[in-house]
C-alpha cells in the first residue's frame, strides 16, 4: 500500500524529443494543478526547429512547471522530479535536478540509437552504469506499455499508437500527484470529439498510466500539494501571450475603438496573432501583413482612419519597423508597438528569451524620437500592460512600445481576472470642425497631444506627412527655430506621461537600505524571490520593479536616492543599467545573465550576498 | 426646410487646392496630372471629407500636400500599404495612393504586388518618369537598359519593369495607362479609375524635364502620337495611324501589325475586350523599344478590368457574420474563460 505525503513545493521537468508532445503534458498537467487552487508558474523551453533531428540534443523540448501551496514567483530554478522520454533528454537535463531528485525514464528511449544520437560513448548507458545512483530512477518502458494497452486497437497503425505515449507519463504522475484524469479527459474530448478512435485510445493509455502508478507501486509514496493561500477571489490559468491579447481587446472595448491588428509571423509574438484573430465578434481586425513594415504601416492607416492601431512583433521585427515607428512619431496619432523581445542580434535564438531590446526601443530610430515604454513582468501582468500601452497611445496621441519577451509570453500563471466594471474607460475624442476657426492640426491639449482628426469628417480635411511640420499648423516646414521647437515639444509630449503613470513603488523591503534591486520584465519572479530570501536572512536588500520604462515615474530618482547600492539585474549585457546611471547618475550596478534562459533565484540571492554582505 | 430642398453645394477644381505653394520644378508632368485630378474629384460624387490621398516619397508623393481632401505623405514605398490599413477598416473612404516608379516598384515593389492580390477597391496612380528625379536623377526601376544616368555613367545594366505585366501578374483588377500630355485621356483614365471596385492600378507616363526630359515625347508629340500610340477603346478594333489606317490582328496568338486596305478590313482586327484576360496577358506585352524596327505601338486605356472580392469587404463580413453567430464580444466571459476556481 502507498502512503500519502503532504508537501509545499514541487518542480517538475517534462523533457522529451520536440515530438514527444511535452510541451501538451506540461499544459495538461498545468491546467488540472491551476484548477486545484494551486498556485504554479510554467517555463516551456523548446528548440527552434518544428522538429529537430530526432532522438538529438538540440531535439529536446521540456516544460518546466513549479507549482506549491506557498506564493510561487517562478518556475523554479531546480527540479524535484524530471520526466526524461530518451537519453537526450536526460543528457540536456540533468544538470537541473536536485540532488536525490526523482527521474522517470522512458527505457525505450534509451536503446542503442538514441544512445549514440544523445553522443554518450559506446557503450555506455546511464541507466546501467550507475551514474544515477544519487538519484531516484523509475524506469518504465512506456511505448511497449502503450501499446500493450492497444493491442485491441486494429484500427490504429503502431505509429499512431506510439502517439500516445506522453498521456501514459501524464496518467502515471496524475496517480502520483493524487490527481483526477477529468480535465484531460474533457480536453481529449474536446481535442478528439469527431475521431473517437484517436479519443479513446489516448483515454485508455492515460488511464493506463495512472493504473500503472496504482498496481506496480513503483513509489510507496504518493503526493499531496494543498491549495495556496491565494488572495480570496476567482481565477484562471493564463499565457503571457493570451493575457497580452487580452488587454487589448480589453482596451479597445474600454475605448470604444474597434482593434486593427498589422503583423507579420515571427517568434515568440504569433500567438498574439493566432489569439487576436480568434475574437472577431469583439470587432478586432487582423491583418497577416507581407511583412515586417506592411505591418506596422498598415496600422498607422488603420490609427489614422480613428481605429487602435497594434502591430506585434520581435527584436527583429522592430528592427524592420523603425522608420515607420519614426513616422508614428512624426503623425503623433496612437499606436502600440509590442516587442515580444527573444535572444539577439539578428536572428539570434528565435525561442530563448532575452531583455536585449531595451536600447533599440529606447533610441533605436533615426532622429530624435522618444516614445513611451512600458513593459510586462508576468505573464498576467502583460494583459495590465497592454491595457496601459493602449491607455498612452490614445490619451497623448503617440506610438507606445510595449515590451515582453519570450519568458513571460509562453510562460503561464494563476490570474485573479478581473471585472469589466473594474477597468478604467480610455478617454478617446475625436476632433470635429468648428464654426469660424480653421483647424489647426497640431494644436495641443494639456497633454501636449494633438487632436485626432479622421477622415471622413467636414471641414477637417488636412494634410500630415513624415515631414518636419509647422507647429500648430502642421504644414511642412524647414525653419530651423520651428524644428528645434517640434523636437522639444514632441520630447515634452512624452515626458508629460510621467504626470499620468502611478508613482514607483518598492515590491518588497524598506523605502531606504543597503541595496535595491532594481528590475524590469521577466526577471520580476527571480528578484522578488531572491529579495524576500534575503530579507529574511535579515539583509537590508528592497526590490523595485519597473512598469514604466519611458518616462520613468516621477519619483524615481528619489526613490534610488534612499539606497546605498542599486543593483539591476537584467538578461542582456546592462541595458537599463545604462539608462538608470545616465538619467540619475547613480553608481548602479548590473547583473547580466545572456544565456537565453532566465536568471534563477539561487544566482541572484548568492550574488547580493557575495557582494554587498560579505 | 424639407431635405429634397437641402442642395449640395457644387465643387469645381478649385475647391480642391491648397494654400500651399506648389513646388515641382517648372515644366514638370506632375502639374498636368494635379490639374486633372482636381478636375476629375468633384465630377465623382464622393464628398471632399471622404477622400483620403496617401502617397510615399518621391516628387510626385508631395501630391497629398496640393489636394483640399484628408491626405497623408508616408515613408518611401509604403504608400500602398499604410492606404491597405486605412481601407480595410474605412471601406467608405475613397483612397487614392500617389505613387512614383522608384516609390512602387522598387523599394515599395512589395506592397504594390500585395496590394493588388488582395484587390483593396482603392486608385493606385503610378507616375513613371523612369528616373529618380528627387535624388537628382539615378536611373529607376523603368529606366531602360543602357540608360546614362549619374549612377550610370557607363549605361544601366538593369533590365526595367514592365509595370502594367507586373500589375496584372500580380492579379490586378483594373490596370490602365495614360500621360501627362493627354489631358482629356487622362481625366477619363481617372474616371475610370475611381468607378472600378477593386485596386485600380493606373500607370501615367509623366515627363521630367529636368532628369529624363522626353522619355515618352514619341507617345505625346503630335507629329509621333498617332504612329506611336494606340488608344484602346471596349469593342472597339485595335486601330491607329495618322489617318487610321493600321490595326492589330492576332495571328493565332501572336498580335501582327497590317495595313487596312484591299487584304485586311476592319473586321479582321482584335477587338478590345477588357474583360479578357488572356487578352490583356498580350496587350501589356506590347512593350517595344519604339527605336527598334517593326515595334508595335504602345497601347494607353483600360487593358483589363474583371471585378473580384476586395479584401475589406470580406475582412468586414468575417466580422459582421461572427457577431451575428456568436453574439457581441462580452469581455467578462473572455476574460472568465473556461476553467476557473474560486479561493475563498
Amino acid at each position: 500500500m502507498s502512503t500519502e505525503q503532504l508537501v509545499k513545493d514541487v518542480v517538475i521537468k517534462f523533457a522529451g524529443d520536440s515530438g514527444d508532445g511535452m510541451q501538451l503534458t506540461g499544459q495538461q498537467f498545468t491546467n488540472n494543478t491551476a484548477l486545484l487552487g494551486i498556485d504554479l508558474a510554467t517555463f516551456p523551453d523548446f528548440p527552434a526547429e518544428i522538429r529537430a533531428p530526432q532522438g538529438t540534443l538540440p531535439g529536446v523540448s521540456g516544460f518546466q512547471l513549479h507549482f506549491s501551496s506557498d506564493k510561487v514567483y517562478t518556475p523554479g530554478d531546480l527540479c524535484d522530479v524530471l520526466v526524461a522520454m530518451n537519453a537526450a533528454a536526460l543528457k540536456v537535463n540533468l544538470n537541473t535536478l536536485k540532488p536525490g531528485g526523482k527521474i522517470i525514464v522512458n527505457t525505450d528511449g534509451f536503446d542503442a540509437k538514441n544512445l549514440r544520437l544523445a553522443n554518450y560513448a559506446d557503450g555506455i548507458n546511464p541507466l546501467e552504469n550507475g551514474s544515477l545512483d544519487s538519484y531516484e530512477v523509475i524506469k518504465m518502458d512506456v511505448t511497449k506499455i502503450t501499446r500493450e494497452a492497444l493491442k485491441e486497437v486494429h484500427e490504429l497503425g503502431t505509429k499512431e499508437k506510439d502517439r500516445a505515449k506522453n498521456m501514459f507519463v501524464l496518467g502515471y504522475l496524475y496517480w502520483m500527484y493524487n490527481r483526477s484524469l477529468e480535465s484531460t479527459i474533457s480536453f481529449l474530448q474536446e481535442k478528439f470529439g469527431k475521431k473517437d478512435v484517436v479519443l479513446q485510445s489516448n483515454i485508455k493509455v492515460l488511464q493506463a498510466g495512472y493504473n500503472y502508478g496504482d498496481t506496480t507501486e513503483t513509489f510507496t509514496t504518493r503526493y499531496k500539494v494543498e491549495k495556496a493561500k491565494l488572495a480570496s477571489g476567482s481565477y484562471r490559468n493564463i499565457m503571457g501571450n493570451q493575457a497580452l491579447a487580452y488587454g487589448l481587446i480589453a482596451a479597445s472595448e474600454q475605448s470604444g475603438l474597434p482593434i486593427f491588428l498589422g503583423t507579420y509571423p515571427i517568434t515568440p509574438a504569433s500567438d498574439i496573432l493566432h489569439e487576436l484573430s480568434r475574437h472577431k465578434s469583439f470587432g478586432v481586425q487582423t491583418f497577416q501583413a507581407e511583412d515586417e513594415i506592411a505591418g506596422i504601416t498598415a496600422a498607422i492607416g488603420a490609427s489614422y482612419g480613428g481605429n487602435l492601431g497594434v502591430t506585434t512583433t520581435s527584436g527583429p521585427g522592430m528592427a524592420l519597423k523603425t522608420e515607420a515607428m519614426g513616422l508614428a512619431v512624426m503623425l503623433e496619432i496612437p499606436l502600440v508597438i509590442v516587442n515580444v523581445q527573444r535572444g539577439g542580434p539578428s536572428t539570434g535564438l528565435p525561442t530563448k528569451t532575452e531583455q536585449s531590446d531595451l536600447m533599440q526601443a529606447y533610441y533605436g530610430r533615426n532622429g530624435e524620437c522618444p516614445m513611451p515604454i512600458v513593459a510586462a513582468h508576468t505573464p498576467s501582468s502583460c494583459f495590465d500592460a497592454a491595457f496601459e500601452a493602449v491607455r498612452i497611445a490614445v490619451e497623448h496621441m503617440t506610438p507606445v512600445i510595449l515590451l515582453s519577451d519570450g519568458f513571460i509570453a509562453n510562460g503561464a500563471e494563476p490570474w485573479q481576472f478581473p471585472q469589466q466594471e473594474n477597468l478604467p474607460t480610455i478617454q478617446v475624442s475625436f476632433a470635429e470642425a468648428k464654426e469660424d476657426e480653421a483647424f489647426m492640426p497640431y494644436s495641443r491639449n494639456e497633454k501636449l497631444a494633438r487632436p485626432w482628426a479622421i477622415p471622413g469628417t467636414k471641414g477637417l480635411e488636412h494634410r500630415i506627412g513624415g515631414l518636419e511640420k509647422q507647429n500648430i499648423t502642421g504644414n511642412v516646414s524647414y525653419d530651423a527655430e520651428n524644428h528645434q521647437t517640434m523636437v522639444l515639444l514632441r520630447q515634452a509630449k512624452v515626458d508629460a506621461v510621467a504626470n499620468y503613470i502611478p508613482e514607483q513603488t518598492i515590491d518588497s523591503g524598506a523605502a531606504t537600505g543597503k541595496v535595491l534591486i532594481l528590475g524590469w520584465g521577466s526577471t520580476y519572479g527571480a528578484i522578488k524571490s531572491a529579495a524576500l530570501a534575503l530579507q529574511k536572512k535579515g539583509y537590508a536588500v528592497s526590490h523595485a520593479h519597473l512598469t514604466y520604462i519611458r518616462p520613468f515615474p516621477k519619483n524615481l530618482g528619489a526613490l534610488l536616492a534612499q539606497f546605498e547600492h542599486v543593483l539591476v539585474p537584467e538578461i542582456n549585457n546592462g541595458q537599463l543599467v545604462k539608462i538608470i546611471r545616465s538619467e540619475f547618475l547613480v553608481n548602479a550596478k548590473g547583473y547580466n545573465k545572456i544565456k537565453g534562459n532566465p536568471i534563477t533565484t539561487t544566482e541572484l540571492e548568492a550574488f547580493v550576498e557575495e557582494t554587498y554582505f560579505s | 426646410m424639407s431635405a429634397e430642398n437641402i442642395v449640395a453645394p457644387v465643387l469645381t477644381a478649385k475647391d480642391f487646392a491648397t494654400d500651399q505653394e506648389v513646388r515641382w520644378c517648372p515644366g514638370c508632368g506632375d502639374y498636368s496630372i494635379l490639374a486633372q485630378v482636381q478636375k476629375v474629384m468633384p465630377t465623382i460624387g464622393v464628398p471632399k471629407e471622404n477622400i483620403a490621398i496617401i502617397s510615399g516619397i518621391g516628387c510626385s508623393s508631395r501630391f497629398p500636400y496640393y489636394m483640399n481632401t484628408f491626405g497623408m505623405h508616408s515613408i518611401h514605398g509604403r504608400a500602398t500599404a499604410v492606404a491597405s490599413g486605412l481601407k480595410a477598416t474605412r471601406p467608405e473612404l475613397s483612397v487614392w495612393i500617389v505613387t512614383g516608379d522608384g516609390d512602387s516598384l522598387s523599394i515599395g515593389g512589395n506592397h504594390t504586388i500585395h496590394l493588388l492580390r488582395r484587390n483593396f477597391d482603392v486608385n493606385i496612380l503610378v507616375f513613371n518618369n523612369q528616373i529618380y528625379g528627387l535624388t537628382k536623377g539615378q536611373y529607376s526601376p523603368t529606366s531602360e537598359e543602357q540608360k546614362i544616368t549619374k549612377s550610370t555613367p557607363v549605361g544601366s545594366i538593369d533590365h526595367p519593369f514592365n509595370p502594367l505585366a507586373l500589375a496584372l501578374g500580380a492579379d490586378a483588377s483594373f490596370i490602365a495607362r495614360s500621360m501627362d500630355r493627354d489631358p482629356k485621356h487622362l481625366q477619363a483614365m481617372l474616371s475610370r479609375s475611381h468607378q472600378h471596385k477593386g485596386s485600380s492600378f493606373l500607370e501615367i507616363y509623366q515627363n521630367c524635364n529636368i532628369f529624363n526630359d522626353g522619355a515618352f515625347e514619341i507617345f505625346t508629340e503630335k507629329s509621333t502620337k498617332p504612329e506611336e500610340a494606340l488608344f484602346l477603346e471596349q469593342g472597339k478594333p485595335l486601330v491607329f495611324g495618322a489617318n487610321q489606317q493600321k490595326g492589330i490582328k492576332l495571328d493565332g496568338l501572336r498580335p501582327v501589325v497590317v495595313e487596312l486596305g484591299d487584304t485586311y478590313n476592319l473586321d479582321d482586327l482584335w477587338i478590345h475586350d477588357e474583360t479578357d484576360f488572356y487578352k490583356a496577358q498580350t496587350l501589356v506585352r506590347l512593350f517595344d523599344n519604339p527605336s527598334e524596327l517593326n515595334h508595335f505601338p504602345r497601347p494607353f486605356g483600360v487593358f483589363f478590368a474583371k471585378a473580384r472580392a476586395c479584401y475589406e469587404d470580406m475582412l468586414q463580413l468575417q466580422i459582421q457574420e461572427a457577431i451575428a453567430t456568436k453574439g457581441k464580444g462580452d469581455l467578462n466571459k473572455l476574460l472568465r474563460g473556461r476553467e476557473v476556481w474560486t479561493i475563498d
